[in-house]
Formats: structure tokens, sequence, C-alpha cells
């Protein structure tokens, strides 16, 4: 199963899309989308239900065509190829284990599809369920596993065929959230062995944070912007990127290339930004995203802060969030360490020094 | 790739659904042109019949007046036995589907023997009134009504059992923590909820009635009804006319479903809880005894025709003429029915027949339910139309189509002569089963998980492997219970044999009727007991099937 080397373009099993775009009717589920992904990288399509990316997800694995758009392999097209042509392993949102079958089974299937001898198939079987630390669980029903179990059994049987490709949908959007904290670690290291492209959706951008190398956020279809985690966090493209990545308040503010004013009430600061790579130098219509980890409680007459009042404490472990009405329809989330300040407390807050993402309109 | 997805699932519909548009849809539509073919004259013959008026009105006040039997039965009941604990309750509900066992006809026969005019009940209640004459004649109208409540409350009861058997039992309490009584919670919270349950048990009801064949055509005497009527047009050659009185039929059957759409039109919620209610306990002990006893006379009602006509079977012909009981027993009618040929082969004749039409059901429906569930192909409603279509055309509205369309060989116009040969029941057998075994199949389907299918693709499995390995045993569970269904009709499948059958091919139903008409109880009894116990072995088989393969 190694990839066909392809005589043009790059032939190191890269997985890549370009101008694919689906419709159901008059909706655009997927609207010319493009990105890459390449051997050994992890990389986790983001987004909400109805941005498209089980759709895009399908689409790369081959059970739904793009309307236009090619996906290719190590620069192979293999747009046409059907599912089980194309030789990638791919991990269910809810696992889809044969329920007939055993776990070594269901593991095995791969390799029976491709003609493996029987004794063969289940030794493969075997050292994969070993693999994902499932040794000796090979006879059991697949009904009997736990959900972190099947998910372990969902990854065997997509690895056991050594796949081009790896996907996964929504991977631990079934787990509980203390054995989500470990499948994060664990499917991080267990996708990096496999040494492929490794292209997984998820909702949650916690668990995108956790695994991926680079997200690719998508919102109604589009491709809103592709980086690191810290890249669409510090230095989001849109105001669209800001807001679904991390919390913060998006404020207007105006463009002063390294720095920037916010004015809100009657007071206007001015705090240093920061803007995507590849931005215009200066935006007509800017807007500053204010971080509650970047902003800090004062006295409410310090000059460097702006006043309001606290509408809402909430204690959230090591810090307390803060809520500050600043203005009528302006309120902002500040993190304090100390947490001494109460609910109706008229206080001043005061912008670190950045800096602060600035993103267009 | 979408385009050869589409390929691939026309080259499995395209036969299927040619096959149906030949065997379900073409003798229908058949018969429609057939009643056009001297222009209106068949309809206006029709329309001046009294006798057409007289069966199309009885068969509609038949149907009606069953459906209303079957609810006074089968409500109570479930409602008996799902919200109450008493003494004998599981023996009541052990036997409480019973009738649905009996064939059509042996159920009839079963009540001849019990109430007819010289019925074990009949004379018991003359003698000990010490009356001259029979103090009731199963006969008409009441007759065939007291049939078919006895045969078709299974449906209401099953419905309306599952019905509160998923009723979630927080919303009953939600009601009574509002201030709802007893009588208010039940006509605003309990029946609105059952009413979709309740409304498909009466459309099931209500065209089961409407194609019923056996009991107004032993109990009818001088009644006419829609079906019956048919067979008499055909038998007399009256070919015209039989095909007007089969549309009327079908379109009252079409009718009738569609009044039952708009009564359970307003239906947009569904009972998803697992309910989980416990029964209560009858508190006074008075009630619990008359419970316990109302229980115990309920099930002694229900067995007793089965038990009637096993003893019958013992009966020796002829003899039981004026006495409550048959007064001579031998197991002669038995051993002439395993040794004589002509009595024999309606036995292998309705195996065979009911073997061939089940194994078409099971690929066939098979293919369909898997287009119909797993399948996103252009023609899917069109096929999803067409499975359950022979639901909605009564018995004998199928037979006469298949007579009126496979008559001759004449390949310009797909026919094929198939009336008078072999083969002509056990299509008749398989369009009727159609339904049947297609959605039983689809159940199974749809409680598959969908992706398991583009798993077994994506882990590289060819499309013959994925329906071998997982499609098939995803279905198996209702590809077994639908078989056993459609076997289990088939061979004691009587509506359509009655129009369609030659002496060669007569399958076991028309042999009983022979016999009743030659005053051969015994021989009678004694092939509804085989029958029974044909329906009992094929349930037995096809249990063990699925154990050993569970």
């Amino acid at each position: 199963m190694t990839a066909a080397p392809s005589a043009r373009g790059r032939d190191d099993g890269a997985l890549a899309l370009a101008g694919i775009t689906r419709r159901f009717g008059d909706y655009t589920a997927v609207d010319n989308v493009a990105f890459e992904v390449a051997p050994g990288e992890l990389l986790g399509l983001v987004g909400a239900s109805g941005s498209g990316k089980t759709t895009t997800l399908r689409i790369v694995a081959g059970y739904e065509a793009p309307d236009a758009g090619t996906v290719t392999l190590g620069g192979t097209d293999i747009t046409n190829i059907p599912p089980e042509k194309r030789g990638f392993g791919m991990v269910f949102q809810h696992y889809a284990l044969f329920p007939h079958m055993s776990v070594a089974h269901n593991v095995a299937f791969g390799l029976e599809a491709r003609g493996v001898n029987k004794t063969e198939r289940l030794e493969k079987a075997r050292q994969a369920l070993a693999a994902v630390g499932l040794e000796g669980a090979g006879d059991r029903a697949t009904q009997s596993l736990s959900g972190g179990e099947q998910q372990r059994v969902a990854l065997a049987r997509a690895m056991v065929i050594e796949p081009r490709a790896l996907l996964l949908d929504e991977p631990l959007s079934n787990l509980d959230p203390t054995l989500r904290q470990t499948m994060r670690n664990d499917l991080r290291a267990m996708l990096r062995r496999v040494g492929v492209p490794a292209l997984f959706v998820t909702h949650d951008q916690e668990d995108a944070f956790a695994i991926s190398d680079r997200i690719a956020l998508l919102k109604l279809g589009k491709l809103l912007q592709v980086g690191t985690a810290e890249e669409l966090y510090h230095a989001p493209i849109s105001r669209e990127v800001a807001a679904f990545i991390g919390r913060g308040t998006i404020l207007p503010a105006v463009d002063n290339g390294d720095r920037a004013a916010v004015t809100i009430g009657a007071k206007t600061i001015d705090v240093r930004v920061t803007r995507a790579a590849g931005a215009a130098s200066r935006f007509e219509h800017a807007y500053v995203v204010l971080r509650p980890d970047e902003l800090a409680l004062t006295n409410s007459d310090d000059d460097q802060a702006w006043s309001g009042r606290i509408s809402n404490r909430r204690f959230a472990g090591g810090t307390v969030v803060y809520r500050v009405e600043l203005a009528e329809d302006v309120v902002v989330e500040v993190e304090s360490e100390t947490g001494t300040e109460r609910e109706g407390d008229l206080v001043g807050v005061t912008p670190s020094a950045g800096p602060f993402p600035l993103v267009p309109r | 790739m979408r385009t050869s997805t589409q390929r691939r699932s026309w080259v499995i519909a395209l036969p299927v659904m040619l096959l149906l548009l030949w065997t379900v849809v073409y003798p229908n539509v058949a018969v429609i042109v057939g009643s056009f073919e001297n222009g209106l004259e068949h309809w206006r013959e029709f329309a001046a019949s009294p006798a057409d008026r007289e069966a199309l009105r009885t068969s509609l006040v038949i149907s009606v007046a069953s459906v209303l039997a079957s609810l006074a039965i089968g409500v109570p009941l479930a409602f008996l036995l799902g919200r109450f604990e008493f003494p004998g309750r599981r023996l009541l509900r052990a036997v409480a589907t019973l009738p649905a066992a009996l064939p059509p006809l042996v159920g009839v026969i079963a009540f001849l023997f019990l109430y007819g005019e010289s019925g074990l009940i009949t004379r018991s209640v003359q003698r000990a009134f010490g009356m001259a004459e029979a103090p009731w004649r199963l006969q008409g109208v009441p007759a065939i009504v007291f049939v078919h409540a006895y045969t078709m409350y299974v449906y209401v009861f099953l419905f309306v059992s599952a019905g509160l058997e998923r009723f979630d039992a927080t919303l009953d309490e939600a009601a009574s923590g509002l201030g709802a009584g007893t009588w208010q919670r039940l006509r605003r919270v309990t029946l609105p909820l059952l009413m979709p349950a309740v409304a498909g048990s009466m459309l099931l009801v209500f065209m089961n009635s409407l194609g019923s064949f056996s009991a107004p055509y032993v109990f009818g005497g001088g009644l006419r009804v829609l079906s019956t009527q048919i067979l008499a047009s055909k038998i007399n050659g009256a070919m015209g006319l039989a095909y007007v009185e089969t549309t009327v039929l079908a379109l009252s059957a079409v009718a009738g479903l569609l009044l039952f759409r708009w009564i359970d039109r307003k239906r947009k919620y569904t009972l998803a809880s697992k309910g989980g209610r416990t029964r209560r306990v009858i508190g006074s002990r008075r009630t619990q005894v008359l419970t316990s006893v109302l229980a115990a006379a309920i099930v002694i009602t229900l067995i007793l025709p089965h038990l009637m006509v096993i003893l019958v079977s013992f009966a020796r012909d002829g003899v039981w003429t004026t006495q409550v009981l048959p007064p001579e027993y031998t197991l002669e009618n038995y051993r002439r029915l395993f040794s004589e040929a002509e009595l024999w082969r309606p036995i292998t004749n309705s195996v065979s027949m009911a073997l061939v039409a089940t194994a078409a059901n099971v690929v066939i429906c098979f293919l369909a339910a898997y287009l119909i569930v797993l399948r996103r192909f252009t023609g899917r409603r069109l096929l999803e139309l067409l499975v359950a279509l022979p639901w909605a055309i009564p018995a004998t509205a199928i037979a006469l189509g298949l007579a009126a369309t496979f008559n001759q060989n004449d390949l310009l116009t797909g026919r094929v002569l198939l009336v008078g040969t072999f083969w002509i029941l056990p299509l008749a057998y398989f369009i009727r089963d159609i339904p049947l075994v297609a959605s039983a199949v689809e159940g199974s389907l749809r409680q598959m998980d969908p992706s398991l299918e583009d798993a077994a693709r994506g882990l590289g499995a060819s499309w013959l492997l994925t329906m071998r390995r997982v499609i098939l045993p995803a279905a198996r569970p209702g590809l077994v219970a639908g078989a056993l269904l459609a076997a289990v009709t088939a061979v004691g499948e009587f509506v359509a044999s009655v129009v369609l059958y030659t002496h060669a091919n007569r399958p076991i139903s028309m042999e009983i009727l022979a016999q009743l008409r030659a005053l051969a109880f015994g021989t009678a009894a004694a092939y509804s007991v085989l029958l029974i116990l044909l329906v009992l072995a094929m349930t037995l088989v096809a249990r063990s099937f699925e154990e050993r393969l569970a």
C-alpha cells in the first residue's frame, strides 16, 4: 500500500485539496477549500456544525464526490478513486465497529479485504491491538468495550492496513471528559508514529489545540485560516477567526500601524497590536481583540485604564474571571490571579503591554 | 464518483424495479384497463346491479364493524395486560396472540365447529336450556364480524401494547402532578399519545376485513361482499364485471388508506422513551379475583378454537351429526393424509409453493430494502412505493390481476402463460408477502449504523465482500423473521389461491374447503392441525437458526 509516485508534482505522500466545492441543491456545503497535510503532520479541521468540515472529510475519504476541485495524494489525483481503492484509514465518529464481529476480526477486516490469509491477518490484528494498548482483547465482543476501548479498536483497525493517510471524524466527541484528556495525548502520540498525513475533524477547539500541528478553520463551507494554534490565537486573519478561537471582546480601533487607539466610553487608550502575516499594513476598519489574560484590574481612577463596574465574578480554578461593564454594550472579561474584587465594585481595566491581535472588518 | 455510485445502485435497482412493475403494477393496470374494454358498459352494468351495490355496502359495513369490534377487544386487553398485575397475567399474555397463528380458513372452520348450528357451544347451550332449535345461527354480517374480531383484534392488541410499552411513565406522572385525575389523564395524555398505534392497527384491520374472503365465503350464506362477488363473476365468465368489481375493491382499500392517513395526520411526535413503567398490582381482593376469572374465561375462549380443531381431527368422518361432541374417535384421518396420494398432494403443493415464494421474497426484498435504506439514488421513492403497493391491494384483486395478465404467451405485451401452471400461486404468494418481508429487512437495516458500510469500503472491501460480511449479517434478523412470516402466510394462503388454483396445484386451504363441502369434518380438521404444526415447525426452525447464528 505505498503511494504510487507521480511523475510530476510532489511525491512525498502529502495530501492536498485544491478548490474543493460541494453543493447540495442551492446550498454550498464546501466552498473552494484548499489546504495541504504533510506526511506525519496532524491537521485539525475545525468548525461549528454546518461548517462543512465533515463533508470535506468525506470528500477526502471518497464517500462524497466534489462538484469541483481535486484531492491529490503525493501528487497523484485521487478525486475519482472510490474509497475502497484509496487505502486510507478512517476512524468514524461512532467508530462504526462491526457489531457481529469480534474485536480481532474487526481489526483484521481490512486485511481480509486485501486477501491476506487468516493466520497472518489475525497475527497482525493482535500486534495492532497491542500497539493501541489492547493486548488480549481480540476475542471480546465490541459491545463489551468501553467508549475509550472502542475508539482504540477503531484506531487499530484503521492503522493495521498501513494506510496512506489517516482520517478521523470527531475522534474524541464520544468520550467522557477525563478520558478525553488522556486520549488527546495518546492519540497524538499514536498518529505521530504512523508517519502519514492525518486529518481530523472536530468542533472542539481545545481538542484541536491539543492534538494538531496545524488547524484549518472552516465557517459556512469557507476556509477562514490555516495555521498553528498560536497563529490562529495571536494573529487571526479576520474578525470571524478571532471570534471563534479563544475568548475575548472584539472592539473597533483606529489602526496606527504598530499601535492602535481603542476608545471605550470617553477614554481612549493606545495599545500595541500585531496582525496576521501577509495582512495589509493598514486596515481601514480595524478591530482589536481584547483577550482576558491580556487585561488586568486596577483602580477606577487609573488613567491608563477604562473604568466600569463588575457585573459577574466567576472562579475558574487558578484564576478568577470578571465580567466588567465598561460602557453600554461593552463588556470585557478580565482574568485575575488575586480575585479580591466583588460583584458591583467600580474598577479600572488596563491593557497589558500586548501585542493585541488586530483584524480587519 | 457520485454518478458511479448512482450507476451501481441502478444496476441492482433496475432489475428489481422492472420485476415489481411487471408483477405488481402491470396486472393491476390490466384490470383497470380491462374494466373499460367496452367503454363504460361494464361500469354501467356494475352500477345497475343491485347485487353489486349490496356487495360494496356490505363489504364496507363489515370492515367498519370489524375495526370497531377489534378495538373493543384489543384496547382494553392491552391496557389490562400492560398496566395491571394479577394472577394469570402471564398465561393470558402468552395466548393473547394465538388467534393470529391460525391460518385464516382454519380459524373459520374452528368457529364453525364451536359456534355453528351443530357446533359444540351451540349444542351445549341448546341442551342446557332444552331448546328445540339452535339458539343462534352463525351466519351473515354478525358471524363474519365475530370471526374477524377474534382473528384481527390481535393487530390492535399488539400495536397498543407496543405503544404502552414505549409510553413514557413520567408523562403520566407529570399530568397527575399537575392535578389531572385518572380519567383526565387517560383522555388527555395516554389516549392521544397512543393514537398513532391505534390508527395504524385500525388500518390493518380495515384492509384485512375488506380483502377477507374465507369468513364471508363460509358464513355468508346468501350474503354478497365484493371479494366473493369477484370470484362469482370470474367463475361465470363475466370478466369485464369482475374487473370493475376488483377496481372498486382496490379503490375502497386506497380510500381507507387515505382516510386513516388523514386521521393520523396530526402526529408530529414519536414515543421515544424506554418506558420502564411497572404494572400496578390490583389492590382489592374482590377485583383481583374477578380479574383472574375474567382472564381465565378469555384464555379458554382464545384456545378453544385450537382445541376444537384438534379434537375434530380425530373424529370419524360423517358420524358427527346431532351430538354435542363427535361420538367416535380415530387416527384414520391422519393415516389417510399420509397414505393416500390424492390427499398427500395438497401438502407437498403448499410446502413447495410456499418455499419457492419465500425464496423469491428473501432475494428481492433484501435487495429492495438495501436500496431503500442504504442507497441514495433518484428512483428510491418509486421503489419504496412499489414495495408497499401490494399491501394496499386486497388479495382478491391481486389474484384477479394475475389471472387477467398471465393467461397467455405474448412477449409483445409482456405476458407469460402462468395461469394453470405451478408458478401462478407462488407468484401470488410472493406478491402478497413483498411488503411484509421488505419492511422486516428494512427494520433490521435501519438499526444498522450506516457508517458500517462506509467503514468496510474504506478498509478496502469490495461491494460483494461488504454485502457478505457487513450488510447481510446486519439484515439477518429481519430476513429470518420476514422469511418466517412469508412462509407461514404462504403455506396457509386461501384468498388468492381460491381465485387461481387448479386441481393439480391445489394448496391445503383449498383441500380443507373441499373436505368441508363433502362434510368430511375430521379430514378437514386433520389438514388444519397439520397446517398449524407446519407453522409451528417453521417457527421453531427459524428460531433455532437465529440462535445458532447469533
